[in-house]
């Protein structure tokens, strides 16, 4: 896989998503030699709060043994006195060999990437993309439950939720029937059916779950953004419609995996925690060895 | 009606150009695309709904002392596909082209998405890949099908 940014789930190949998958399987058995990347440092540009994408790209990039440089938060950046984040990634590029960018604009780092040399990788612009997060989501789905004839729920705040983005369209690559479970305000964006619908990806959209539970071998919960709702009721009743419980789940499969990109609210229920089903946390400890291989890959290294 | 009145119902322009085969009822939008709203002293001549064999109806657009650039040709074809363009000098037709939807347009759609990088004090110009019914924003995906005309970026 050579990319020199990775700015989208689109631009992932078949072939693509299983070299970084198998390398990070590799690293998760055997971690790599970590002299190689000791005069590496990645560039960490957070525009957005974020804990889980940041420190575990900055674990990521420590375990491989480089170091990160950290634009900090935007209230103590130049940003604060309104600099460009076109000239922002101009400077940081002279001090890292490749930044992560998460920025609230859609198309943030795509535009950035039109002003550097240096790799970018996109952690999240906006409702846009979120494509090291379907990496991970996917590494997930494979280890547990293969990418055969899969049939993933996928549900939640369609319309706002970039991860959801991401992982639809990575998921047209293996075929899988993707059920999208969603309040009619919350569907997917009109751009993303567009290309769902392009590819000819088996889809099919639902506002309630009960219809196709049993048949999913995934379910993948995202958060009901309180945000996004201009009345705290409407929020209430729609948020409430879908909650994961431990009882909920005696309808589905056994080796169903629910998943979340997480932070969750009350979206799932503590007592999934204890279930079999569960797999967010490990979800999130993915991270790791699949942004290790990613930057591997992308910094054009060959760990052993 | 003769071809005769029907021309006097647009009158001949000295210099300019003339846009023939608008879909009827779409003249005004192929103006505002144009940025023409009368304030700037142009004279304009706008024939519309007029019986076309090819069209059915058609609408007719001759600006006086305006010759189109290629972005302003780019987004006509966007919602008059079969327009054809005809440079007027001295009252001679002196180019006479169709316009042809391009794969991209730049700089003439102002991305309706608030949250677009577009739309931020950055140097960067929209963009808009052009799909079979709309454009798309080339940076945040964003679709545009209905009121194009509301999205043309004013300077």
């Amino acid at each position: 896989m050579r990319h020199d940014h990775l700015i989208s789930a689109k631009q992932l190949s078949r072939a693509d998503i299983d070299t970084v998958l198998d390398r990070a399987a590799d690293i998760a058995r055997s971690p790599p030699d970590v002299n190689q990347y000791a005069d590496t440092i990645l560039g960490l540009l957070f525009f957005e709060p974020s804990t889980r994408t940041k420190m575990s790209f900055d674990s990521a990039m420590k375990r491989l043994g480089g170091t990160t440089v950290d634009m900090g938060t935007v209230e103590s950046s130049s940003v604060k006195k309104g600099e460009s984040l076109a000239d922002t990634v101009r400077v940081i590029e002279g001090y890292a060999d490749a930044l992560v960018l998460r920025h609230p604009s859609e198309g943030a780092a795509k535009m950035a990437s039109e002003f550097v040399d240096v790799p970018i990788i996109n952690a999240g612009d906006g409702a846009g993309q979120h494509p090291t997060q379907t990496l991970l989501d996917l590494y997930t789905i494979r280890e547990n439950v293969g990418f055969d004839d899969l049939s993933i729920g996928i549900m939640g705040d369609l319309k706002y939720g970039r991860t959801v983005h991401s992982l639809s369209h990575a998921l047209t690559n293996v075929d899988a029937r993707q059920h999208f479970i969603s309040p009619e305000s919350l569907r997917l964006p009109r751009s993303v059916r567009y290309d769902l619908h392009e590819i000819g990806a088996n889809v099919r959209e639902h506002t309630g779950l009960d219809d196709v539970l049993s048949t999913l071998d995934v379910l993948y919960v995202t958060r009901i953004q309180r945000e996004r709702f201009p009345d705290e009721n409407e929020y209430r009743q729609v948020a409430g419609q879908y909650r994961i419980t431990a009882e909920l789940l005696a309808d589905a499969n056994d080796d169903l995996i629910v998943m979340h990109p997480l932070p969750r609210v009350d979206e799932i229920a503590p007592d999934v925690d204890e279930t079999e089903h569960a797999q967010y946390f490990q979800q999130a400890h993915n991270g790791i060895p699949v942004r290790m291989a990613l930057l591997d890959l992308m910094l054009g290294g060959e760990t052993q | 009606m003769s071809e005769n009145d029907r021309e006097l119902r647009v009158s001949k322009i000295r210099n300019g150009t003339v846009i023939d085969h608008v879909p009827g009822g779409q003249a005004l939008k192929v103006l505002a695309i144009l940025g023409i709203d009368g304030s700037g002293g142009e004279a304009v001549s706008i024939g519309m709904n007029v019986p076309s064999e090819k069209l059915g109806r058609k609408d007719i657009v001759k600006v006086e002392s305006h010759e189109l650039s290629q972005n302003e040709v780019d987004v006509i074809s966007l919602i008059a596909p079969e327009a054809s363009i005809n440079i007027i000098r001295d009252f001679d037709v002196v180019e006479k082209s169709r316009v042809i939807r391009p794969d991209l347009v730049t700089e003439v759609i102002a991305c309706p998405n608030r949250n677009c990088i577009t739309t931020r004090n950055e140097p960067v110009d929209s963009e808009f890949d052009v799909l079979e019914d709309g454009v798309r924003c080339v940076y945040c995906d964003t679709i545009v099908r209905e009121d194009l005309t509301d999205h043309i970026a004013t300077d």
